[in-house]
């Protein structure tokens, strides 16, 4: 099948009328261009939105208390209740596949009042109770000191980690930060640590200005005892948060003396189930994508089957003479069948090669003019070229299947006949 | 080397069929040169393309150098034509795009002889006959008489049983055809069997042995005292 002679002829038959070539593969060359640019315009929006989500722990559910809308064994309904440490406790021993269950106060908020004194500055910010697992639910990088560990926790110490938002409003630059104090609503603690999070939406700034210290001197420090103000519970890899999410809910109710209908006491956040969500639709995305580009390369394969056809009609005497001379006709449809594959992947490999090229731009023009909202860096993976040039193949034998199959259906004494 | 008995042969022309070949009976010895003659509508093309495998007859019985021919599949066809049978066509029927060599050397390309080999035996048979020089040539760059000698080169490459002629004079001059019959004679004289089909009684005359088809059927075989070609020019 891979002999010279074979090429040879192959070359000869596509070189013998180029406009027409040129015009054939063209079809292809354009069919698969838009898939490989679809493609890459889906996987860009993927990327961009992608980065929306950040580093969080995207198998993860946030968790909040809020008022009771049935009476319950004695209790009025409307009633304010918060989660308590115990809670925390039974979550951990009944529901498994949790990976970190993260119980959380917090201080202040959006547009809060100025909390955070130093000296002559004054600023509001986020200030969490936290335990170190936090770091994992919601990453950041410690850019100076280091976070919060269990003896903090243990021992109540009056520490804090601040971002490099705060940084900036409270001291001058170049100060050295750790060892210095911050006043949180009158009480004094000593930062011991900076960090940056790694986000690149709205709220990227927002995410610099947090502080972050021990859950237990926060409980102590701001009179919260055992309460906890909200929680952020991890699954292990494997389970989704979702399907343990009633579970979970329905301990803390019980805990907390909640009816068991009780659907709004108990308000919950479930980040996985909008991660899914968005990933199914990425995955229509592609679908379209891959669905539009396979329609604009069959109509391209349709053209070369078409012109395949046609350069058999043409050398149908050609093909008599071949078989009264003895060439078997599994070697005469093997020829065509190589003519049409050749075509189709020469000109599908153009159309790859034209589309990274056409990606290359984007990224160049992208990187220069600066992240566009929702996009960001466009690409195809090798796999998706495999499976484009895999495409190919399988199209290329489709094109020249009917073809074929026409030339060795005609018998040598007709095809001798033709003029 | 051929052995027909009884062979019938009809084609379908819409309701009605046409019966072509009524019940040839007719053998061929290993070294004859033998013309087939007859009026056009014979069927005299008919029993050649049978001959050749081109075609299959409806009923009767035909063996080659002892192989009997029926149910043939393409493949097998294909390869029987390309060991047993050398053609020379009316129109010569060389391939456009390849060269005289080329075109010589197809046959032996089926027979999946080496590249250097096949060449090399393409260039010895372009020289016997006569057309050495003219190898890289393009069958458009070559003569009506040039392009039917490349033809009998390339049907003898394959070292056939029989070489079976379609009219091989009927598109040339009598000059030229004189210059193919002395080939044809020369390839017979070394031994080869040869079928013509022809309706010229010139041509009829230069070969060993005359068969006269009429309406399907044979009405007359004979023996000839051959006429040589080379007599005739000059």
């Amino acid at each position: 099948m891979f002999n010279k002679d074979r090429w040879k002829e192959i070359i000869e038959v596509l070189t013998g009328n180029w406009f027409r070539t040129v015009l054939t593969a063209f079809g292809v060359f354009w069919g698969i261009l838009i898939l490989i640019i679809l493609l890459a315009a889906g996987k860009g929006l993927e990327n961009g939105i992608k980065a929306d989500f950040g580093d969080i722990a995207t198998n993860t559910m946030f968790m909040w208390s809020r008022n009771t809308t049935k009476e319950y064994q004695g209790l009025p309904k409307g009633r304010s209740y918060n989660f308590k440490l115990e809670d925390v406790e039974s979550i951990n021993q009944e529901v498994p596949n949790l990976r970190f269950i993260s119980p959380r106060n917090q201080l202040g908020g959006f547009r809060g009042a100025n909390n955070v004194v130093r000296g002559l500055h004054t600023g509001a910010f986020n200030v969490y109770g936290d335990f170190p697992e936090i770091i994992n639910q919601d990453p950041m990088t410690i850019t100076s000191g280091r976070f919060i560990n269990q003896s903090d926790i243990n021992e109540k110490r009056k520490i804090a980690i601040i971002g490099e938002g705060v940084r900036s409003e409270l001291y001058e630059k170049g100060e050295e930060v750790i060892g210095t104090y911050l006043k949180i609503q009158g009480v004094n603690f000593m930062v011991i640590g900076t960090y940056k999070k790694k986000t690149n939406d709205g709220d990227g700034e927002e995410g610099q200005k947090q502080i972050f210290v021990p859950f237990t001197a926060f409980s102590q420090a701001f009179n919260r005892g055992n309460d906890v103000g909200w929680m952020a519970i991890t699954a292990n890899d494997g389970t989704s948060i979702t399907s343990v999410k009633e579970k979970i809910v329905s301990v803390v109710k019980r805990n907390r003396k909640i009816h068991p209908d009780d659907q709004r006491a108990v308000g919950y956040f479930d980040l996985y189930e909008q991660y899914n969500r968005v990933e199914s639709l990425f995955g229509a995305m592609r679908f379209i994508a891959y669905f539009v580009g396979i329609l604009v390369l069959l109509s391209g394969i349709i053209g070369v089957s078409n012109i395949m056809l046609i350069v058999v009609k043409e050398r149908t005497k050609e093909i008599g003479i071949r078989r009264a001379l003895g060439e078997p006709p599994a070697s005469i449809r093997g020829q065509i069948l190589l003519e049409s594959i050749f075509l189709t992947i020469i000109s599908g490999m153009l159309g790859i090669v034209f589309g990274a090229l056409f990606i290359f731009g984007i990224n160049a023009l992208l990187d220069s003019a600066g992240p566009v909202d929702m996009f960001m860096n466009p690409s195809v993976s090798l796999g998706v070229v495999v499976g484009a040039l895999f495409i190919l193949v399988v199209s290329g034998l489709l094109a020249g299947f009917i073809p074929a199959q026409s030339a060795i259906k005609v018998r040598p004494i007709e095809a001798l006949r033709t003029e | 080397m051929i052995e027909i008995k009884n062979l019938h042969k009809s084609y379908k022309m819409g309701s009605n069929s046409l019966h072509v070949l009524k019940g040839i009976n007719f053998s061929v010895e290993e070294g004859e040169l033998v013309a087939i003659m007859g009026s056009s509508g014979s069927g005299k093309s008919t029993l050649l393309n049978i001959l050749g495998m081109l075609d299959e007859a409806d009923s009767g019985e035909y063996t080659l150098d002892g192989v009997p021919i029926k149910n043939l599949n393409e493949t097998k066809a294909a390869n029987y034509r390309n060991k047993f049978l050398g053609f020379v066509f009316q129109s010569f029927n060389l391939i456009n795009y390849k060269t005289a060599m080329e075109n010589v050397a197809l046959p032996l390309y089926y027979q999946r002889v080496a590249r250097k080999e096949r060449e090399k035996k393409a260039l010895m048979y372009l020289e016997r006959v006569g057309l050495k020089e003219w190898a890289t040539h393009l069958p458009s760059e070559l003569s009506g008489g040039q392009k039917q000698r490349v033809a009998i080169a390339r049907a003898m490459a394959a070292e056939p049983k029989v070489l079976l002629a379609d009219e091989p004079t009927g598109a040339l001059d009598s000059k030229t055809s004189l210059e193919v019959m002395e080939l044809i004679q020369k390839i017979n004289d070394d031994g080869n069997t040869i079928l013509i089909v022809t309706h010229e009684a010139d041509i009829a005359q230069m070969c060993k042995r005359i068969v006269h088809l009429k309406d399907g059927v044979i009405v007359e075989d004979k023996k000839v005292k051959q006429v040589r070609a080379s007599s005739y020019v000059q």
